[in-house]
């Protein structure tokens, strides 16, 4: 059994153009253990679908889907009361831009010891414990101090080790990262992503890294999901991908690297033919 | 040889963070000591991290801010808006392309309107010879006639980059500064740009100053790379001599954190988890 099974996933949002559909029959599974990296451009769809997991998508939005199940219990049909106790829980989200996903009102220390008061029994000084215990697993020197400053007070990679700090605060059986380290320099996008994958190692937990830097997939990933338009493109696992890319897409999103540059310009997604059908191989 | 377009000597920039009643004042550092000669043509990279001076450094460049010591010459002569000012020719010199083209369009200017303003500013064009050469700037960075009178949002990021490109060519400057041109954009997105980048550089002679944070996009675009660190240029040189002999602890660490998408590190890196 995966740990969570996505089969036919359709989003729609009504505009006042009438329906947009922004991810147009998504499938596919992580298991246990597993790091699956979601990789497409801006508008792809990439990350409304991993918000139609969480349940965080506004209400103009329609989503559909065969099946969307997490360790085998279906989560489309959840109240909003059962959702809220696997969201934050067992799946986690980490969000692109840390100091504005921190609540600049409250200290860090409030808002790591506000989700353990929410899905566990611990009492206040356990909380408080642990949220200590969390800071020094993500790497923050002086934990004890730490706790009591404000998101403002660190800088954006510290912020991003908070928020990955709180997400991790209840042991997550799946932590799902949008575009972890886009805000980041790259110094700190390798400290970040190096703590991201062993701390992975370390708990087993699944993890879907969404992506559009090609660079990042190559460092972290086991498992790859290529979408574009809202369909997905390609599905391989890490070495096949960047080995003998299957899409015409992917191909042109490879190419389209400054490193992999032959001559003076760069080729671009328009100059390849793209085929209308994506690809629709079934996993094996 | 070819002409200097550009060189600092020696260029610091101070920031004074002042005191109030609780609080003394202090100063930032922010560039100390920075120089470089830039010849006509060429290319080059400002790397480094946030908060390192190479934005102060392109404020300098671009004659935003004045430098608090050290000289700076633009085409062989010596600058110094604060004693003389900034003519319009020299302005028409240095450009600017900014990070976010979200943020340095105004959304209420049509982009016809974005692309003339220069020329009313700095120029005595008449209004009829400024609309020619606005339009003939959009099909330059590959945009068409039609789009002369829609608004900054109806635009894509890359298309919205395009403009603010056009917008700092309308004056026909030697120098184009390109603050992270193209960090806010996608992968195939961002190689149009830089493409457009090149051939706009063979067409018009242009010298850039490209300021980025991404080596593989440096490694493509550069002809002399610079890497600054905490306000000083820690290394300076050619590409290739960058790329293949970093001498500062640094840029060793920069290239070290870059991540690779090459094949073999990818199955180094599955050998390493496998183990």
């Amino acid at each position: 059994m995966s740990l969570l099974e996505i089969e036919n996933l359709t989003v729609e949002f009504d505009t006042a153009g009438g329906k947009l559909r922004a991810v147009d029959g998504i499938s596919l599974s992580v298991e246990e253990g597993e790091v699956l990296a979601v990789v497409g451009e801006s508008g792809s769809g990439k990350s409304v679908s991993m918000l139609a997991v969480m349940g965080l998508l506004p209400w103009t939005a329609t989503v559909t889907a065969d099946r969307m199940a997490f360790q085998g219990r279906d989560i489309l049909n959840l109240s909003p009361a059962e959702r809220r106790r696997i969201v934050g829980k067992d799946i986690a989200m980490i969000f692109q831009e840390p100091i504005a996903s921190l609540n600049p009102c409250f200290t860090v220390g409030f808002q790591i010891e506000e989700t353990l008061r929410q899905h566990t029994d611990l009492d206040r000084a356990a909380r408080h414990r642990r949220a200590i215990e969390l800071l020094k697993s993500v790497g923050i020197p002086e934990p004890e101090d730490r706790l009591g400053a404000f998101p403002h007070q660190m800088s954006g990679g510290q912020c991003q080790r908070v928020m990955i700090a709180i997400a991790l605060a209840c042991g997550p059986k799946l932590l799902i990262a949008d575009e972890p380290t886009t805000a980041l320099d790259v110094t700190i996008q390798k400290q970040i992503l190096d703590l991201l994958m062993d701390l992975q190692a370390k708990t087993g937990m699944g993890m879907i890294l969404i992506t559009h830097d090609m660079g990042v997939v190559a460092e972290t990933a086991d498992r790859v999901v290529v979408q574009y338009m809202g369909r997905k493109m390609e599905e391989a696992d890490v070495l096949s991908l960047f080995e003998a890319p299957k899409s015409a897409y992917t191909r042109a999103l490879l190419s389209a690297l400054p490193e992999n540059a032959v001559g003076d310009r760069l080729p671009t997604v328009s100059d390849f033919a793209l085929d209308d059908t994506p690809y629709t191989g079934a996993r094996t | 040889m070819s002409e200097i377009v550009l060189e600092t000597r020696d260029i610091v920039r101070d920031y004074h963070i002042g005191g109030g009643l609780f609080r003394q004042g202090r100063t930032v550092h922010a560039v100390k000591g920075v120089s470089f000669k830039l010849e006509k043509g060429k290319t080059l990279a400002i790397v480094g991290e946030s908060g390192c001076g190479k934005s102060t450094l392109a404020r300098m460049i671009t004659m935003i801010d004045a430098p608090t010591a050290g000289e700076l010459f633009i085409d062989g002569e010596k600058v110094d808006i604060l004693r003389q000012g900034l003519t319009p020719e020299l302005r028409r010199k240095v450009q600017i392309v900014f990070q976010n083209p979200y943020g340095s369009l105004n959304p209420r200017q049509k982009i016809g309107d974005v692309l003339m303003e220069p020329l009313i500013i700095n120029s005595n064009i008449p209004v009829g010879e400024r609309r020619e050469r606005a339009m003939q700037m959009l099909k330059k960075v590959g945009l068409a006639p039609e789009h002369f009178n829609r608004y900054p949002h109806m635009f894509s990021g890359g298309q919205r980059q395009r403009i603010a490109i056009a917008r700092a060519l309308m004056l026909n400057p030697r120098l184009l500064v390109l603050d992270e041109p193209v960090s806010a954009l996608d992968l195939s997105v961002q190689a149009q740009v830089l493409n457009l980048l090149a051939d706009l550089q063979d067409e018009f002679g242009l010298t850039f100053v490209f300021i980025s944070h991404d080596l593989s996009v440096v490694r493509y675009i550069a002809d002399e790379v610079m890497v600054m660190y905490f306000g000083e240029a820690v290394e300076y040189g050619t590409r290739d001599e960058v790329f293949s002999n970093p001498r500062h602890d640094y840029t060793k660490t920069l290239f070290a954190a870059t991540p690779r998408a090459d094949v073999e590190s990818i199955r180094a890196r599955l050998a390493r988890k496998a183990a």
